[in-house]
């Protein structure tokens, strides 16, 4: 499989905190990873260290090119970042949301607003309400939605599964499962919740204090007697 | 009752240019969380762009005011990013203080620049009256009422239906999501503040030909937008707008119909209207509370 993110030796800091102390790790074409760990783990960072909106030293590349620069930087490079707590425009309207997903992006939108809507019907019908009053599972789709609307070659997704109904994240890591296998998308998202996780990714990684502890397949890591004692519970 | 209508229609005049500087405020304030207080300097400078270009080079007036709007733009852009820009996030005494100063050196640099004296801008509309049903109406006040509204409803249309008004709006109330998107948040609230000296430039052109364009020609005008912007909302464009008109009916009927309240109790009256409105109705008419699920 090619590699289309890798880290090499990542570290960032905020002040005086060392938030990642050196990650390696690698999303290939087509392929859904999962970031695990607990609190404080430094999972967030690693994405944010990806996109640019923290400080970070070390190697990170996008399909061999070396991804510098600031967010606006990376989204152009075709990384979308869902962040934790969602990130939509509250005050704007879902379909305003959706148009700006694709602000990276010259020409026509029409026609990936109509296929944002084959995945998410209820969009269209709610294109003129606040998004700010969208229930929680809504927001996240819409920022789903929205992440895909710039045609990302990868989508981070921050905790899609925060605060929000069983049946609601099965159904969103159902649909990025789909697109996953339908459109090629590769995905890196992090997961406080191991289990559905690991259901959806094919590999991941297990981060302890900013650093990668245990890394493997999907299977692998079921298996793993830490892994399942730590973070699967049994 | 003729009388009634001919400062109804006069104060909607002076309401729709307090409206668009009050707009330029709210803007500004919208994307960059900042008061300017050198909106009313800045509207100025524009204004004596235009007398230059009108009196000076003797250009004929549109393309003059095509060129200033343009020039205005450029101006408030490069303020923002110059001067602005580096203080935005700091302390809200820090960057009062840096637009009080900027209101004292383009009030300097125009006396320097054009001296004192005071001169005289043309209006694009004749000073003729027409008569409507009994009324005789300044076409200069329906013209004036025509530029603000007009003005303010391309604006809404701008942020509305364009990729540009969008990314500004998106960039104004989030601007760490903004980014993530890709939008380039310091150049999009360079647009901003572009945007806003332009509609300075409309008031400031419209204002000069009912007084005359000194140096401190908006220093009244900017009272009341800021009476404008309070009472409408400080968030709010419409409110700005709105308030904007409100205002300048209601101290034209002041001034006619309550005998103590004569021309130099104008600007005591827009500033109660601010106390007050500050005291009992701080979001102002129009000011919203954002809507938020959590
Ligand atoms: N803005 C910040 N300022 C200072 N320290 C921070 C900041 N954000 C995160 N940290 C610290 O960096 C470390 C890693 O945080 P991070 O948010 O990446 O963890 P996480 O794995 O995403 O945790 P969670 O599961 O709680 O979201 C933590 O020790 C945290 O306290
Ligand atoms: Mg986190």
């Amino acid at each position: 499989m090619t590699a289309l993110l890798v880290l090499e030796g990542v570290e960032a800091r905020y002040g005086p905190v060392r938030a990642l102390r050196g990650v390696t790790l690698e999303v290939g074409e087509g392929e859904i990873v999962a970031v695990l760990g607990a609190n404080g783990a430094g999972k967030t960072t690693t994405l944010r260290a990806v996109s640019g909106t923290v400080r970070r030293s070390g190697s990170i590349k996008l399909a061999g090119r070396a991804l510098s620069g600031g967010p606006e930087a990376v989204a152009k490079a075709g990384i979308a970042h869902v962040p934790e707590g969602r990130g939509t425009f509250a005050e704007l309207t879902v379909t305003e949301n959706l148009r700006l997903g694709a602000y990276t992006r010259r020409g026509k939108i029409d026609a990936d607003v109509e296929r944002m809507a084959a995945w998410f019907p209820w969009l269209i019908e709610r294109g003129d309400q606040q998004a700010g009053t969208l229930s929680g599972g809504e927001q996240q789709m819409l920022a789903l939605a929205r992440a895909l609307m710039s045609r990302p070659r990868l989508l981070m997704l921050d905790e899609p599964s925060l605060g929000l109904a069983p049946l609601v994240v099965r159904e969103i890591f159902r649909i990025v499962r789909e697109l996953n296998e339908q459109e090629g998308l590769a995905v890196l998202v992090v997961e406080q919740d191991a289990r559905i996780a690991l259901a959806a990714a094919h590999r991941a990684y297990v981060l302890e204090v900013g650093e990668v502890a245990v890394t493997g397949t999907s299977a692998e890591l079921r298996e793993n007697e830490s892994v399942r004692k730590s973070y699967l519970g049994y | 009752m003729t009388n009634f209508l001919q400062q109804v229609v006069s104060g909607l005049a002076s309401g729709g240019i307090y409206g668009a500087l009050a707009l330029a405020l709210v803007l500004i304030h919208r994307a960059t969380g900042v008061i300017n207080f050198a909106q009313g300097e800045m509207a100025t400078f524009s204004t004596y762009i235009l007398w230059t270009l009108t009196q000076n080079h003797g250009w004929p007036y549109w393309p003059a005011l095509a060129v200033t709007l343009a020039i205005s733009f450029a101006g408030g852009f490069g303020v923002h990013q110059l001067v602005v820009r580096p203080v935005e996030r700091g302390s809200v005494l820090r960057v009062v203080i840096v637009t009080i100063g900027l209101l004292l050196l383009i009030n300097g640099a125009m006396t320097w620049i054009w001296s004192g004296e005071v001169r005289s801008v043309h209006s694009p509309f004749p000073t003729r009256t027409i008569d409507m049903g009994g009324v005789a109406i300044s076409i200069q006040d329906l013209g004036t009422i025509g530029v603000s509204i007009g003005v303010v409803i391309l604006l809404g249309l701008f942020f509305r239906f364009t990729k540009v008004g969008l990314a500004l709006r998106a960039a104004a109330t989030n601007p760490a999501e903004a980014r993530l998107v890709g939008v380039r948040v310091p150049l999009l609230l360079g647009v901003g503040w572009g945007l806003a000296t332009m509609l300075g430039a409309i008031a400031g052109a419209l204002t000069a030909p009912t007084v005359f364009l000194d140096p401190n020609m908006m220093q009244a005008v900017l009272i009341y937008a800021f009476a404008a912007a309070v009472l409408g909302g400080i968030d709010s464009p419409v409110g700005a707008v709105v308030g904007g008109l409100l205002l300048g009916v209601g101290l034209n009927l002041l001034g006619t119909y309550v005998n103590f309240v004569g021309a130099d109790l104008r600007l005591p009256a827009a500033l109660s209207v601010i106390l007050a409105v500050l005291l009992f109705r701080p979001a102002g008419l129009f000011g919203h509370r954002v809507v938020k699920r959590v």
